[in-house]
């Protein structure tokens, strides 16, 4: 469907469907992702995992290891540095490099099953598994815990001896699983709900689910002769990958050239570092490229989760429909080291309604899971699946249609959120009144066991740093240089903002992702952060190569450079005029290459909403759930190329599809992930979801010269309220537990019947 | 070190001999022996399909077949649909629609197209996502990707026709060649 725009402007480019620079290699096979590497004389690393989800770690033994031939290097923690408690920033989100460092190699105790705790590299593969399998490790198992709840008690195992709550600054004398307590409150909660004609509170809990990328991670590390370390491999973040490893060794950044290569995927879960400084260290021991990649289980053992959560919501309205307090309070998984996404859960569980009077309170939860990872609008699902549940129950109660409950409550420019920040110019309203119009929401759904749902979804979507630099070539084309790991189409649209600032075609621009020797610093590839700020550089990028040019051609005309004015790639002054590709020609004779060059940090953030509907069907004897019609709407502020936007908020609602209906982790008795296959771990599969409508609403984001609002997060915050809501229409059940799979519904059903 | 087994196969339509040892799966062969590196681990157990390729014309996990099974087969990988320096009309379509975003998965889609479309030159959507239902993707949402397989079936329909027209003309083009082999 077309863009609902609310602002038409009319662009050459922008707004177009070129097919991507990348394709060609990414359609025949030729793009060069991590484990595509081919390196004369590599060797390749395996890690030794914890069988225990909670042990103390006694001895170890790698003699056995060493002896069996092929094996090159074999490193444990004791050849890590070791790191007092310093803060890292990495963009989405920020690490404590003594944890990320007892991650990446345990230190002294395994605090989840599947935690590294030896690495060995040999000349193939399978030696290499063979011989982690000789690495004797003593372990002193203790007990463990993962429901986020048991997690917080005060008898419950403690994972960390030095950990106390830190509640808003103020910080505990006890050790506890509780790292962080959040705490926002505005106006007067108490006394508005005494006044609330309805008051709804209810439970909700969300399972630990994965990023689910197809490509596992993959690194290959190179430590030179010369001292230099080069590491090749799959990351969100070249410059955060750097910053990470050369912390964790204690080296300068400048002794480390992060090169990224193609990355299958990442959705937050490739920005903390696992595989490359363990590899760094076993070439520093071999002096050969080590080449790691993890097996699939690995990839759901070893690597983030999001957080599975406990949130207790209250929302009370008035009997005309007017929200008057709200209260949150929410539990969430860190899994075995802190800083979970509690931050962003806090911050969006009430981000699209107008509350005057609202209290939260969030806990960020030690327990025995792999350290938990951003994954697609980090914490805000958790958040929305409880708060889109009680509004759709309280605008049921009250009488209301669902999209007029929210439209009368939602938020708009001026608007404060509970955690501080007033809203700029939002497209919430506009989101609401497409969906209220799309042909979904006005069509009949008829038949027994069927239902619509529908949720709305909010996330930040970032700023922060971006760098770009292009040059133009004889031929009038123009090559550029960018930061930004391209994980969905962005070298394409970051190079179409390029292109419309010049006034040439998107394929006139060449757009290629360097390492960190090859560009200026750049955030990560996350926050929905890439088209917005590396395509403001890129847009800057061009201002600087217009300036350039019009001063060549206002020597060719012997004339001041104010004097000419660029339009559409054309450049004109007292009537002559000569377009970007003949000046472009004459670069040479006019004083050399013209480049172009920006490095920003724009404010962020830009965000972004969207309201799903979805109808189900469910199935009575098995409580199987069918998708049959979906549609997202979304505001994009403007989509650069509509077809990657909607590719964009297609992909994020089956994510949060899977995360509604199936998706979870499993754990045994003695917390040991029972299911870290994708057999087991069920993604959505072609069969399972009907076709994904969309409607782009744009209503520009007064930040950016084109309006980019960022779009690849919000998508997956809907999906499950929107889901459990239809599941409600359909069965008459309210499903407060994620996934709400066969067995669970089944049961609910049951019980309700 | 295992002792190796020589193996004498067809890949994309040329001769091609190796030697593996008994343990090595196909993709391993393929990846790492023959540096045809288009066929993708993701799962390395048959569940996420991005390692497909054509044996003797079926779609399988060339993780799940062993480096000696190639004996005597056919195989088709990504490396071999393109050829004369253009893109077949499934790759084509493929980025028409955006129907790839970080493009992992690709290969494995595309050759498990190129499966159903050699079977069934005009599926229905059902029929598309049963087929396709042993690939996964992570990042589409599949939408765009059954669009394309839509598309790709009526591209390759016009072109069925146009390459019998095309192959009276010009005998011997490797590119006509190849698209009868698709009708």
């Amino acid at each position: 469907m077309a863009p609902k725009n609310t602002e038409a402007k009319k662009y050459n480019v922008i707004g177009t469907r070129p097919i991507r620079h990348d394709g060609a290699d990414k359609v025949t096979g030729r793009a060069i992702y991590g484990s595509d590497l081919r390196m004369t004389g590599t060797v390749h690393g395996k890690i030794l995992r914890s069988p225990h989800a909670h042990a103390r770690i006694l001895s170890i033994d790698t003699s056995a290891a060493e002896r069996l031939p092929g094996v090159v290097a074999v490193a444990t923690a004791a050849d890590l540095p070791n790191l007092k408690d310093k803060i890292a920033n990495l963009g989405e989100g920020s690490v404590n490099l003594a944890h990320l460092s007892a991650n990446v190699l345990a230190h002294g105790k395994a605090l989840y099953k599947g935690h590294a705790v030896a690495a060995v590299a040999a000349t193939s593969p399978h030696v290499a598994e063979e011989a982690a399998k000789l690495i004797k490790v003593e372990y002193e198992p203790l007990p463990s815990v993962t429901w986020v709840l048991d997690a917080m008690k005060d008898d419950a195992p403690r994972l960390h001896d030095d950990v106390r709550t830190n509640s808003m600054g103020k910080k505990s004398d006890k050790t506890s699983n509780v790292p962080t307590h959040i705490h926002f409150e505005m106006g007067n909660v108490d006394e508005a709900f005494s006044k609330a004609d309805v008051v709804i509170e209810r439970e909700f809990k969300t399972a630990s689910v994965h990023q689910g990328y197809i490509e596992p991670h993959v690194s290959t590390a190179l430590w030179n002769e010369d001292g230099h370390l080069t590491i090749w491999t799959s990351t969100q973040g070249s410059f955060t990958a750097r910053q990470q490893t050369a912390e964790l060794l204690q080296i300068p950044v400048s002794q480390v050239t992060v090169v990224p290569c193609e990355i299958g995927g990442g959705f937050g879960g490739k920005i903390a570092v696992y595989l490359e400084p363990v590899a760094a260290i076993l070439s520093r021991k071999c002096g050969r490229p080590v080449k790691m990649t993890m097996n699939r289980d690995e990839v759901f053992e070893g690597t983030g989760p999001t957080p599975g959560s406990f949130v207790r919501i209250k929302l009370g309205a008035t009997k005309a429909g007017q929200l008057v307090a709200g209260e949150a309070w929410l539990a969430y998984d860190a899994g075995a080291f802190p800083g979970g996404m509690i931050g962003p859960g806090c911050m969006c569980v009430f981000s699209c309604y107008e509350l005057a009077n609202a209290r939260v309170d969030g806990y960020d939860v030690l327990n025995n899971k792999p350290k938990t990872q951003a994954y697609r609008a980090p914490g805000a699902t958790q958040a929305a699946f409880a708060c889109e549940s009680v509004i759709d129950e309280l605008a049921e109660k009250l009488g209301i249609d669902p999209i007029e409950f929210r439209l009368q409550n939602a938020v708009k420019e001026g608007s404060r959120r509970v955690d501080g920040p007033v809203y700029p110019k939002i497209g919430f309203i506009e989101t609401l009144q497409a969906a209220q119009n799309s042909p979904h929401w006005k069509s009949k759904l008829e038949g027994k066991y069927r239902g619509r749902g529908i949720a709305s979804g909010f996330w930040f979507n970032i700023g922060l740093k971006s760098c770009a630099a292009a040059h133009v070539n004889p031929d009038g084309t123009v090559s550029l240089v960018e930061g930004s790991t391209d994980i969905g189409g962005t070298r394409t649209s970051v190079a179409m903002q390029l292109a419309e600032t010049l006034g040439i075609t998107a394929e006139a621009v060449k757009p290629r992702v360097a390492d960190t020797d090859g560009v200026g610093y750049t955030d990560v590839t996350g926050g929905s952060r890439t088209t917005f700020a590396t395509g403001l550089a890129a847009y800057e990028v061009g201002l600087d190569i217009v300036k350039q040019m019009s001063e060549r051609a206002a020597l060719l005309w012997e004339c001041k450079a104010s004097e000419v004015k660029c339009a559409d790639g054309v450049y004109q002054s007292n009537g002559k005029s000569i377009t970007f590709k003949e000046l472009a020609a004459k670069l040479s004779h006019t004083g050399g290459p013209v480049v172009g060059r920006a490095a920003v940090d724009p404010e962020g953030p830009s965000n972004g909403f969207g309201t799903h509907i979805v109808d189900v069907e469910v199935d009575p004897e098995t409580a199987k759930v069918t998708v049959l019609r979906y549609t997202v709407v979304q505001d994009a502020g403007k989509a650069i190329h509509p077809g990657y936007v909607e590719g964009q908020m297609q992909g994020g609602a089956v994510q949060g599809i899977g995360w509604a209906l199936n998706e979870e982790y499993i754990f045994d008795d003695k917390d040991r992930m029972l299911n870290a296959n994708y057999l087991d771990y069920r993604m959505p599969t072609a069969l399972d979801v009907p076709m994904i409508e969309t409607i782009i609403v744009e209503v520009p984001n007064p930040a950016h010269p084109y309006g980019v609002r960022g779009v690849g997060e919000t998508p997956i915050v809907a999906p499950p309220a929107a889901m459990a809501n239809a599941i409600y229409a359909a069965t008459g059940v309210r499903m407060r537990e994620l996934p709400m799979s066969p067995p669970r519904l089944w049961a609910a059903m049951s019980a309700k019947s | 070190m295992a002792k190796k087994i020589h193996v004498t196969t067809e890949i994309n339509g040329e001769p091609v001999e190796f030697l593996c040892e008994a343990r090595q799966s196909l993709l391993e062969v393929l990846r790492d022996t023959l540096q045809l590196t288009g066929a993708k681990e993701g799962c390395n157990n048959g569940n996420c399909g991005a390692c497909t390729v054509l044996l003797d014309d079926q779609p399988v996990d060339s993780c799940l077949v062993l480096g000696v099974e190639a004996e005597g087969a056919r195989i088709a990988t990504i490396e071999g649909l393109a050829c004369a320096a253009h893109l077949h009309p499934i790759q084509q379509c493929f980025l028409e629609d955006a129907a790839l975003q970080c493009g992992i998965c690709t290969p494995g889609f595309i050759m498990s197209t190129k499966a159903l479309l050699d079977r069934d030159a005009n599926p229905d959507e059902h029929t598309i996502r049963f087929q396709l239902a042993g690939n996964l993707c992570r990042c589409t949402g599949y939408d765009k990707i059954v669009r394309a397989v839509q598309d790709s079936a009526k591209a390759l329909a016009k072109n069925a026709v146009r390459s019998g027209t095309e192959r009276d003309q010009s005998n011997g083009n490797r590119n006509t060649t190849e698209r009868i082999q698709i009708r």
